[in-house]
């Protein structure tokens, strides 16, 4: 018995497989949708025959696609993968503790009546209007629930574990944890209406869900900030390195190439991060020593985004040439080069005079969709294309699926982004423009119009990059019920996949 | 120290917590009492303007709209004067917005009238030719929620000491007392009041039938907040 390798449980990890895949589709289907709208405007009302145009208008679907893809898939994906690296790198496993397994359900079918209970708020209009934070009070409490439930999880298997020192991508799920509960927790404090009592003595007026923030105008402004900037580093930069520090050297077998690096990225991070907040607010009205931390500290947040990257990159010293023969390599090494990428161009995009041009325009849209396109989805993909054959015990469906998915998506993310560079660099330029009597050159309109061929790019690349995650879903659906299967020999390191 | 620190969970996420806290302690909490204070000549809410705020609120109206002037010539031509922080004061939540896919809202009380508001939200694109913006008939018919609207209003007053009933001072010297009702039924009936002065300027029959029998419609309520934005 003690001589048999450990077996490790994912039943729930399984359980936030289905749910990364389902609503990674979910909210990249809304996003081409919303991409269309802009592109040509008469798809809004395209259910209007139904009477549905309340439901279907760009407006009331922009929430539903950044939270489908933030808390639906990115945070499935951070679950389904923490649920997988947990047990193996701690060498301890779910089954070991009926009480940490219970967690683990709750844990996921909580969430799943939360996922529900936003759909149906969002699409309703309820919202608090706080970007990646709309969920009214109601849903804030079941998040903090599902969220310490995740603690538990977290705390409770390092409680077990059989190996004593943590590993790197333990250290980032930990601040992960950590740093939403903070971040989620200070913004949203709100107070439900209904608490309030009219002069006449009536309470419990209004909708009972509704609240207004504690924070008002400029405070409120630089605490959704704090907060929505950090949710990008504690929801799409913290977690999403976590796995590449696991998958990479795991899917490569060689051993990360400096641990001395990994340190000075990870507590560099940590302490950098936060203060980056204020770059979403230059020139705005708050104080202007708040703008420029943020603006310094969004350069200064290269070096351990860098550190990072290349730490990954030179992983694969000499093994390069799996590069060309693996495509969940290629996945993987193309997200690091993306995380690279995007981690330059948001600091110079907080460069005030960068930013003058940059703010408010589709530029910013770009950006966000290098990161998340290019680094977290091809991240959360390949970790899933990783774990597939070891919790099915099942070889990959198909290689060259896999291959020409990564070719569709990257040509998907390269119009996507240089498209909404053009159009932001564009926009912001002809907003600024003056004739030579110092009169404004164009009328707001033209500025707009001017945009519709890079908008039209932009909805064909991310319809491209919606067929590949398509490619994904039928990749591992047919790895879960039709692949091959295959002994515990055979899942060292490359995993094993059929042409 | 730090091979310590992986082999002791606990300190290890204490020291997390701390290096994360730091920044946002020294950011955000010395400016934040002054920030909240009101310039001279902003105004609390009235009920039908708050209840256009959650029309605004409910719609997303700040996805594609900003209300944050720069202080840069070309916005200050475009919009008028840049965005003070005290003019915010009572804004819960905030709607700065962070992309223009349409123009700044934050002075468009300044520039668009009821009648031009009523028609560009039933066809953008007919008032400006090129529009991407979707129209929202629906505003037409889905009914305004009032009592939300004051339920708001009176948990700013509770909670936050926002000066309704109370003078507050205006840029030409003089003051303004905004209004609040004592009651559910005296909120609904000074909204109407509210609504029946901006239908006064609107052309669709079935709204100004629906407000002349009691009903108000999310299109006045919206139209009352566009207009209160100077």
């Amino acid at each position: 018995m003690e001589n048999r390798p450990l077996e490790y449980d994912y039943t729930v990890a399984k359980m936030f497989m289905f749910t990364t895949v389902l609503l990674g589709f979910v909210g990249m289907l809304i996003g081409v949708i919303l991409a269309a709208e802009l592109a040509f405007p008469g798809v809004n009302t395209i259910l209007g025959g139904l009477g549905l145009n309340e439901f279907t208008n760009f407006s009331r679907l922009r929430p539903l696609h950044t939270d489908a893809v933030i808390f639906g898939f990115t945070l499935s994906g951070i679950w389904a993968t923490w649920y997988y690296v947990g047990q193996r790198v701690l060498k301890v496993s779910m089954a070991e503790s009926k009480v940490l397994m219970f967690l683990g359900k709750l844990h996921f079918w909580l969430y799943l009546i939360g996922v529900v209970a936003v759909v149906v708020s969002l699409f309703a209009g309820i919202t608090t209007s706080k970007e990646y934070a709309e969920f009214e009070w109601p849903i804030d409490i079941a998040i903090v629930v599902v969220w310490v439930l995740w603690g538990l999880g977290i705390f409770g298997l390092i409680g077990i574990r059989r190996e004593r020192s943590l590993y790197i991508s333990v250290w980032y799920y930990i601040a992960s944890f950590l740093g939403i509960a903070m971040l989620y927790l200070f913004n949203n404090m709100e107070i439900p209406t209904m608490l309030a009592t009219s002069p006449a003595g009536e309470t419990g007026i209004g909708a009972w869900y509704h609240s207004i923030s504690m924070y008002s105008g400029t405070n409120d402004a630089l605490v959704q900030w704090w907060y929505g900037h950090n949710a990008v580093a504690f929801g799409f930069t913290v977690p999403i390195v976590a796995m590449i520090y696991y998958f990479l050297p795991k899917e490569s077998g060689q051993a990360v190439y400096s641990y001395k690096l990994s340190l000075l990225s990870f507590w560099g991070l940590m302490f950098v991060y936060l203060w980056a907040g204020g770059h979403h607010l230059l020139f705005s009205t708050v104080p202007d020593w708040m703008q420029t931390m943020g603006s310094v500290f969004s350069v200064v947040l290269i070096l351990p985004s860098w550190g990072s990257a290349i730490n990954m990159l030179l992983t694969m010293k000499g093994e390069w040439q799996q590069v060309a023969t693996s495509p969940l390599i290629k996945f993987m090494i193309l997200a690091s080069t993306f995380y690279m990428f995007s981690t330059l161009e948001g600091p110079i995009q907080a460069i005030k005079s960068v930013n003058a041009i940059a703010h408010f325009t589709d530029w910013i849209i770009g950006h966000v969709h290098d990161g998340v396109l290019g680094w977290v989805g091809f991240m959360i993909m390949s970790a899933l294309f990783h774990m597939a054959p070891r919790v099915f015990k099942r070889e990959l469906y198909s290689k060259s699926l896999m291959a020409a998915q990564f070719w569709i998506q990257t040509l998907g993310v390269v119009l996507y982004f240089t498209s909404m560079w053009i159009a932001g660099i564009t926009q912001g330029m002809m907003w600024r423009a003056h004739d030579e009597y110092g009169n404004l050159a164009y009328s707001f309109i033209d500025t707009v119009t001017a945009l519709h061929p890079y908008y039209t790019i932009r909805a064909v690349g991310g319809a491209l990059y919606l067929v590949g995650f398509l490619m994904f879903a039928w990749n591992i659906y047919k790895t879960m019920t039709a692949g091959r299967r295959v002994e515990e020999s055979e899942l060292q390191n490359a995993s094993p996949m059929a042409a | 120290m730090f091979h310590w620190l992986e082999k002791h969970p606990f300190f290890f996420a204490v020291g997390v917590f701390l290096v994360i806290a730091f920044a946002g302690l020294v950011e955000i909490l010395p400016n934040f009492a002054q920030a909240a204070q009101p310039v001279v000549g902003t105004k609390p809410y009235t009920v039908l303007e708050m209840a256009g705020r959650e029309v605004y609120i409910k719609n997303s109206c700040n996805a594609c709209h900003s209300q944050l002037i720069r202080p840069f010539k070309a916005e200050t031509d475009r919009y008028g004067h840049y965005s003070l922080s005290g003019e915010y004061a009572y804004d819960r939540p905030f709607l700065w917005g962070s992309k223009r896919t349409g123009p700044d809202l934050h002075r468009v009380g300044n520039y668009r009238t009821t009648d031009w508001h009523e028609n560009h939200m039933k066809d953008p694109a007919g008032v400006v030719p090129g529009s991407v913006m979707p129209a929202y008939a629906w505003m037409f018919t889905n009914l305004a929620d009032i009592d939300t609207a004051y339920a708001d209003q009176l948990t700013n007053a509770q909670f936050f000491s926002v000066p309704y009933n109370k003078p507050v001072p205006m840029k030409d010297g003089s003051t303004v007392t905004v209004k609040m009702a004592n009651s559910v039924a005296e909120a609904n009936a000074m909204a109407l009041a509210e609504a029946k002065a901006i239908t006064a300027d609107m052309k669709d029959k079935d709204v100004q039938d629906m407000v002349a029998a009691g009903k108000i419609p999310e299109i006045v309520a919206l139209i009352a907040y566009l207009n209160c934005l100077k």
